[in-house]
C-alpha cells in the first residue's frame, strides 16, 4: 500500500492534480463553502477546450527540442469560421459544416510540415509564418460576422450530466486514446524516440519523417476540433478566439509534466494542468483581483512551475 | 555563377530594395522626403525591438515577451515618467535589470526560453493594464520632439537606422565581447571550457535585448504621443520575422545586425506597400506570413547551392 502511493506520488502527473484541488480548496474556503460543485463544473467544462489542443500541443513538444506548434490559435479559428459560416445554423449542414472545418486543419497541419521539411527552417518560425495566413483566410472567410452555431451542435457543447459536461466525457475518452497510442503504439513510441535522439531513432530505422508530419497533422486538427466545438460551446466563432490558447496549450502541457526537452509525454498532466488553470482564474476572480493581477500571477505561476520542474540536467553552474 | 555566400548576405538588401522599388512604383509619390519619412517613421521603434531580439537569438534562445515589454515601457514613460521622473527612470531601469535575472534564470535551470518568455509576456502585460486600464497617459514632450525631427535632407528614419544597425554592428561584429557572445550562441561548451562566463555572457545579452526593448518602447511612444498596453503586442512577431529577413538563423549565433535593421524597414515598408496596392486589410497580416516564407524559401535556395559549392 505504501509503495503504491509513493510510486502514485511519483507520477509527474500528480503534482498538477493536486495544485488544482488545492486551488479549488482555497476558492471555495474564500466563497464561503458555497459552489464548490458549480465551481468545479465549469472548470471542466473550460478546461476541456484547453485539453484539446494541449493534448495536440503535446505530442508535437515531444517530438523534440525546438519543435511547438504556434498556429494553434489560428488554425481554431480558422476551423470554427468555416464551420459555422458552412453550417448557417441548419442543422442538417452540422456533419459538411465539420467535415470542411476538419479539411482545412489537415491542410494547415500538412502545411507547416511542408514548410519545416521543404524550407529546412525551425517549427517555430514555420508555424509562426504559416499561422499569419490561415488567420488571414479565417478573416478573410469571417468578415467579422458571428454566425450563431446549430441549436445540436450548441445543445452537445453545454450539454451536461450531473454537472459533467459532455464534452468533457468525449475528451477524456479522447485523451485515454492519445495516452495509449503514446505508449503501446509504434507510432507513439517513435514519437517518444525521434523526442529522445532523433539521429539515433533514424538510425534504428524509425520513420522519423512520416512521425513528425502525422504529428503536425495531428495538433493541426485537434486545434480544429476545438475550434469547432468551442464555437458551439460560446454561441458562435470569433476571430479572437484562439488567442488565449497558445500560451495556455503550451502551458497545460509544461505544468502537465511533459519533458520540454522532449521524449516524455504525460497525458493525465494535461487533464491536472488545464483544471489548475482555470481555477486559479476563478480563484483570483472571487478574490476580487483586477484583470491586470490576473495576468501577472498566471504568467508567474507558469514561470514558477518550468523553473522548478525545468529541465532533466540543469546545467551545473 | 554568383557567389552563393554574397548571395546570402545581399538577400536582406535586395528584399528591402524590391520592396522599395515597388512602392515607388506603385506611389511614386512616396518618392520624396517627406513621403519617406512618412512610411518609415515606424520602422525606428520596430528596428530597435527586432536588435532586441536578435541579441536574444544570438544566444540560441527567444524572446516571446518583447512585444508586451514594449507596451509596458510605453504606459510607464508615459503615466510615471511624466508625473515622478526618478521614480519612472527606476522602473524602468528596473525592467531592463528584470531581463537580466531572466536570462539569468534560463540559463542556470536550463529552461527553454519561449515557455519562460511567454509567462513573462502576461507579466509585462499584467503589469502595463494594471498601471493604465484603457489607452490613455501622455507622451513626455522630449521624445514627440525627438521622434519628429526635420533632419536635413536625409529623412530622420533613415538616419536613425543607419545609425542603429552600425552601432550594433561594431559592438557584435568587430569586438571580443561580440565573439564571445556570439560563441555562446555557436559553441557555449567551447566557450565555457576556455573560461568564459557563459552566464555573464546571457546576462548582458538579456539586458542589452531589455534596453533596446526601452528605446523601442520610447521610440514608439514618441509617436503615438498617447499609451496602451496593447500597442506593440505585434512586436513579437515583427521582431521576429525582421531579424529573420534580415539573415539571422535561429541557432548558432549567425547574426547580421546591418541586416536586421534592413529587415525592419522592409516590413515597416511592406505594410504601406501593401496598403498602397490596396489589398484588403483582411489579407494584411497574411500578406505578410507570405513574404516571411518567400524570404525562407529564397535563403533555403541559396542555402543549397552554398553547400553544393
Amino acid at each position: 500500500m505504501k509503495g503504491l502511493l509513493s510510486r502514485l506520488l511519483g507520477q509527474p502527473w500528480v503534482g498538477s492534480f493536486l495544485a488544482a484541488g488545492l486551488v479549488w480548496l482555497l476558492a471555495v474556503v474564500f466563497a464561503g463553502g458555497h459552489g464548490g460543485g458549480e465551481i468545479l463544473s465549469s472548470a471542466l467544462a473550460f478546461a476541456t477546450f484547453t485539453v484539446i489542443v494541449g493534448l495536440g500541443q503535446m505530442m508535437v513538444i515531444t517530438t523534440g527540442p525546438g519543435n511547438v506548434d504556434l498556429s494553434i490559435p489560428a488554425t481554431m479559428t480558422l476551423s470554427g469560421v468555416i464551420a459555422m459560416k458552412l453550417m448557417d445554423t441548419e442543422s442538417a449542414l452540422i456533419l459538411v459544416g465539420i467535415a470542411a472545418a476538419m479539411g482545412a486543419s489537415f491542410l494547415v497541419g500538412v502545411a507547416n510540415y511542408g514548410l519545416i521539411r521543404l524550407l529546412r527552417i525551425p517549427p517555430i518560425i514555420a508555424t509562426l509564418s504559416s499561422s499569419f495566413l490561415v488567420l488571414s483566410t479565417a478573416i478573410s472567410i469571417g468578415r467579422g460576422l458571428r454566425i450563431k452555431p446549430p441549436a445540436p451542435l450548441a445543445d452537445f457543447a453545454t450539454a451536461r450530466a450531473f454537472g459533467v459536461p459532455f464534452a468533457a466525457i468525449a475528451v477524456a475518452a479522447l485523451a485515454a486514446i492519445i495516452g495509449l497510442t503514446l505508449k503501446h503504439t509504434i507510432y507513439g513510441r517513435t514519437v517518444a524516440a525521434i523526442g529522445q535522439n532523433e539521429r539515433a531513432a533514424w538510425l534504428a530505422g524509425l520513420d522519423v519523417r512520416r512521425t513528425r508530419f502525422a504529428t503536425y497533422v495531428l495538433s493541426a486538427m485537434l486545434a480544429g476540433l476545438c475550434g469547432v466545438l468551442q464555437s458551439g460551446f460560446s454561441g458562435g466563432s470569433a476571430l479572437n478566439m484562439g488567442d488565449d490558447f497558445l500560451l495556455a496549450s503550451i502551458a497545460v502541457v509544461v505544468i502537465g509534466g511533459t519533458s520540454v526537452a522532449g521524449g516524455r509525454g504525460n497525458v493525465p498532466g494535461i487533464w491536472g494542468a488545464a483544471l489548475f488553470m482555470y481555477l486559479l482564474v476563478t480563484m483570483l476572480n472571487i478574490f476580487g483581483a483586477s484583470p491586470g493581477v490576473r495576468l501577472v500571477m498566471t504568467g508567474l505561476i507558469i514561470i514558477a512551475v518550468i523553473a522548478v520542474a525545468g529541465s532533466e540536467n540543469p546545467r551545473r553552474a | 555563377m554568383t557567389n552563393p555566400r554574397l548571395l546570402r548576405a545581399a538577400l536582406p538588401f535586395l528584399t528591402l530594395a524590391f520592396v522599395l522599388t515597388a512602392t515607388f512604383y506603385v506611389q511614386p509619390r512616396t518618392m520624396s522626403y517627406f513621403g519617406l519619412n512618412l512610411m518609415l517613421q515606424y520602422a525606428v521603434p520596430i528596428a530597435l525591438a527586432t536588435i532586441a531580439q536578435m541579441f536574444i537569438i544570438t544566444v540560441n534562445d527567444l524572446d516571446l515577451s518583447i512585444g508586451p515589454f514594449v507596451g509596458l515601457v510605453g504606459v510607464i514613460a508615459a503615466t510615471v515618467l511624466n508625473s515622478n521622473p526618478v521614480l519612472g527612470a527606476s522602473a524602468l531601469m528596473a525592467c531592463v535589470l528584470a531581463y537580466g535575472v531572466v536570462g539569468a534564470l534560463i540559463h542556470v535551470r536550463n529552461l527553454p526560453s519561449i515557455v519562460v518568455t511567454l509567462g513573462l509576456s502576461f507579466v509585462w502585460l499584467g503589469i502595463a493594464v494594471m498601471m493604465l486600464p484603457s489607452p490613455g497617459g501622455k507622451a513626455p514632450a522630449v521624445l514627440k520632439a525627438i521622434m519628429t525631427v526635420q533632419t536635413p535632407y536625409v529623412p530622420f528614419p533613415i538616419l536613425a537606422a543607419v545609425a542603429i544597425g552600425l552601432v550594433v554592428h561594431l559592438a557584435l561584429m568587430t569586438t571580443s565581447f561580440g565573439v564571445v557572445a556570439r560563441g555562446a550562441g555557436g559553441n557555449p561548451k567551447a566557450l565555457d571550457r576556455a573560461g568564459w562566463s557563459m552566464l555573464g555572457t546571457k546576462v548582458v545579452m538579456y539586458m542589452l535585448a531589455g534596453l533596446f526593448g526601452l528605446l523601442a518602447g520610447l521610440a514608439l511612444l514618441g509617436l503615438t504621443t498617447s499609451a496602451d498596453a496593447h500597442v506593440a503586442d505585434r512586436y513579437t512577431l515583427y521582431s521576429i520575422a525582421g531579424v529573420i529577413l534580415g539573415g539571422g538563423e535561429f541557432i548558432g549565433g549567425r547574426i547580421n545586425p546591418i541586416g536586421a535593421v534592413a529587415g525592419a524597414l522592409t516590413l515597416a515598408l511592406a505594410g504601406a506597400f501593401l496598403i498602397f496596392l490596396r489589398i484588403s486589410p483582411d489579407w494584411q497580416i497574411g500578406a505578410q506570413g507570405a513574404v516571411l516564407i518567400i524570404v525562407l524559401a529564397l535563403r533555403a535556395l541559396a542555402g543549397s547551392r552554398e553547400k553544393s559549392s
